[in-house]
């Protein structure tokens, strides 16, 4: 695309021209730079014994690696670390899964006033904050609650959803997909939608059911944006989601439902443990950060993906 | 007219099933909570209510309104959307404005977008930043609240891609009749681009109204909580200090579980009256957005 004699030189008139532009940008940058990157290079209290008294980038005492031997020999640091790749792997796959399915029957719906009413209710507790959420379940699965007296007037035993290590990791998994299968539909229901119907007209020439239609036509229609929301949602392996563990847990339930971002909350906001929970916070961005960047990179080079 | 096989029928009899059984689950819970706000004390603790209020009665509504607390976290929220969607905004359009422009015709650009894609990439963590917070003598300050937020990367791209879809040639007349690049954005962008402005406004509200750890993390006081935050821990951790559990008067024709559920509808009240609005919009703006590959 670009042609050699494009490129001109950098004068001073463009550098006129051009200054408007880095102005504008101006307070933008400065906010990211201070909020985004002073916390990064703040990740030196991993490697510090830090008191907060003398300030982020204040005389610290040094002391090497000691804060992530620290942590890491901890048996909480393994349960949370435990607890959240087994949470994130579920929402990943079960994220990916239930969108596609729930797009493909909504698109068999012929009556647009059914389909339209189906999405506009299912969207809805995407836009809801975990804490709405999180108080609705509190209320609607506590055990005196209107799941239990179901399963009561059914002849079953109530079930302490949020509160059994049995059943916390299954009932968190399964209220983010509730959350977010709807919204998550969006981007395949516009996938099918730019199907070409000629291509199903053809199947059906050639004798296809609705079946085959569906698996020979729609699908592959709709195989690129899965493979890009396949490699995108790769970047979460480390998160299992703070906002709803924060909302929905217990002490009863840290066995199972602990996470790294609810450790560290604990450790660094509560326990004031700085250093140590900086280490374990720095760990879980240099692994999210590598996985996120192969998924971009995959994303670009399979799909064609670019953010900018 | 197709004549539809056995099979077909019975698919979609199932279909229309599911899809009834996903809109219950979405719908219930709410209106289970909403009937819970409207019954008496005896009949919610009875476990009396399903879908529809049991002995109405607008009690606890009344209980939360007559609380100075929640007033107060309101106040806040309302401080801290009036500022801060506005301010985000603007700050969107003046970075997306510059970044839409091809390398060829703003030099540094892929200077800036390597800056503002790295922080998609990697981030310095919870405990920095709340030290951050605190350096900066910021802690129950609103602007804590608003401006470690006010730039999301993933509104300026979508931004971006918006500004990039206006034609070159109205930039170019502008600029031959003196116009620079201030007045092009703000007069031929802008207006241009008003439908998806809207829609990043409302996607900006919605997540300031939800936003509730920052109120929690960068407060010493509970006084300066955004609802959303008071709404954590009176409806969540059920935090019975922040209730106010003084008055025996009050207690005795309200229950603790009532006037939870009506914070809880007044919480998401807001973001239900401007739904209509954003779904509109969103399904657009989403496609568009993130998947142009």
């Amino acid at each position: 695309m670009k042609k050699k004699g494009y490129k001109r030189k950098y004068t001073a008139a463009m550098f006129r021209r051009e200054l408007p532009l880095h102005f504008m940008i101006l307070p933008g940058l400065a906010l990211v730079l201070l909020f985004s990157y002073v916390p990064m290079g703040g990740l030196v209290m991993a490697f510090q014994d830090f008191i907060p008294s003398k300030g982020l980038f204040g005389d610290q005492k040094w002391c090497g690696l000691e804060n992530f031997r620290f942590v890491f020999s901890l048996p909480g640091f393994n349960r949370a670390l435990q607890n959240t790749i087994i949470i994130a792997f579920w929402k990943i796959v079960l994220g990916l899964l239930v969108p596609i399915v729930f797009a493909l029957l909504l698109n068999e719906i012929r009556s647009v006033r059914v389909s339209k009413f189906v999405q506009t209710i299912c969207y809805l507790p995407y836009f809801m904050s975990w804490v709405i959420l999180g108080g609705i379940l509190v209320d609607v699965l506590s055990t005196g609650g209107i799941v239990n007296q179901a399963l009561n007037s059914l002849g079953l035993d109530s079930i302490f959803f949020l509160g059994d290590n049995r059943y916390f990791r299954t009932t968190a998994i399964w209220s983010d997909i509730w959350k977010n299968f709807g919204y998550g539909a969006i981007v395949y229901l516009a996938a099918i939608l730019g199907i070409d119907t000629e291509l199903y007209e053809a199947a059906r020439i050639d004798g296809a059911g609705r079946w085959q239609q569906t698996w020979h036509v729609t699908l592959p229609g709709m195989r690129m944006i899965i493979v890009l929301m396949l490699v995108m949602s790769l970047g979460n392996v480390l998160n299992a989601g703070f906002d709803q563990i924060f909302n929905l847990y217990s002490p009863a339930v840290y066995e199972s439902g602990d996470i790294i971002d609810t450790f560290v909350y604990r450790m660094g906001v509560i326990d004031a443990q700085y250093g140590p929970a900086t280490a374990v916070g720095m760990f879980k961005s240099v692994v999210s950060t590598i996985f996120i960047s192969v998924s971009y990179l995959l994303a670009y080079k399979f799909a064609d993906y670019r953010i900018f | 007219m197709q004549k539809k096989s056995v099979s077909r029928i019975v698919f979609e009899i199932i279909n229309y099933c599911i899809m009834f059984l996903l809109t219950a689950v979405c719908l219930l819970p709410v209106i289970h909570v909403l009937a819970l706000s409207f019954s008496s004390n005896t009949a919610a603790a009875a476990g009396l209510v399903k879908l529809l209020p049991v002995e109405f009665t607008t009690y606890s509504y009344q209980y939360v309104a007559g609380r100075k607390e929640f007033w107060n976290a309101v106040l806040r929220s309302l401080q801290r959307v009036g500022i801060g969607v506005p301010l985000s905004m603007l700050l969107t359009i003046l970075i997306a404005y510059p970044l839409s422009k091809e390398a060829d015709r703003f030099r540094f650009r892929t200077v800036y977008v390597w800056i503002f894609f790295f922080t998609m990439l990697f981030s310095g963590g919870l405990i920095p930043g709340y030290i951050l917070i605190q350096n900066l003598k910021m802690m129950d300050s609103i602007w804590a609240l608003i401006l470690p937020i006010a730039v999301s990367v993933y509104n300026v791209v979508l931004m971006l891609n918006f500004f990039r879809g206006i034609p070159r040639e109205l930039e170019e007349a502008a600029q031959i009749d003196g116009a620079g690049h201030l007045q092009t954005c703000f007069r031929i962008y802008v207006p241009c681009a008003l439908p998806s402005i809207a829609t990043i406004s409302l996607f900006t509200f919605v997540g300031h109204w939800n936003s509730w750890f920052d109120g929690l993390l960068f407060s010493n006081f509970s006084q300066n909580y955004p609802l959303a935050s008071y709404l954590q821990t009176v409806v969540v951790k059920r935090d019975m200090a922040l209730i106010g559990a003084g008055d025996l008067q009050a207690l005795q024709n309200i229950s603790d579980r009532t006037v939870r559920c009506a914070q809880i509808f007044m919480g998401m009240l807001p973001v239900l009256v401007v739904y209509p609005f954003l779904q509109k919009y969103f399904v657009k703006g989403i496609v568009v957005g993130s998947v142009k590959g």
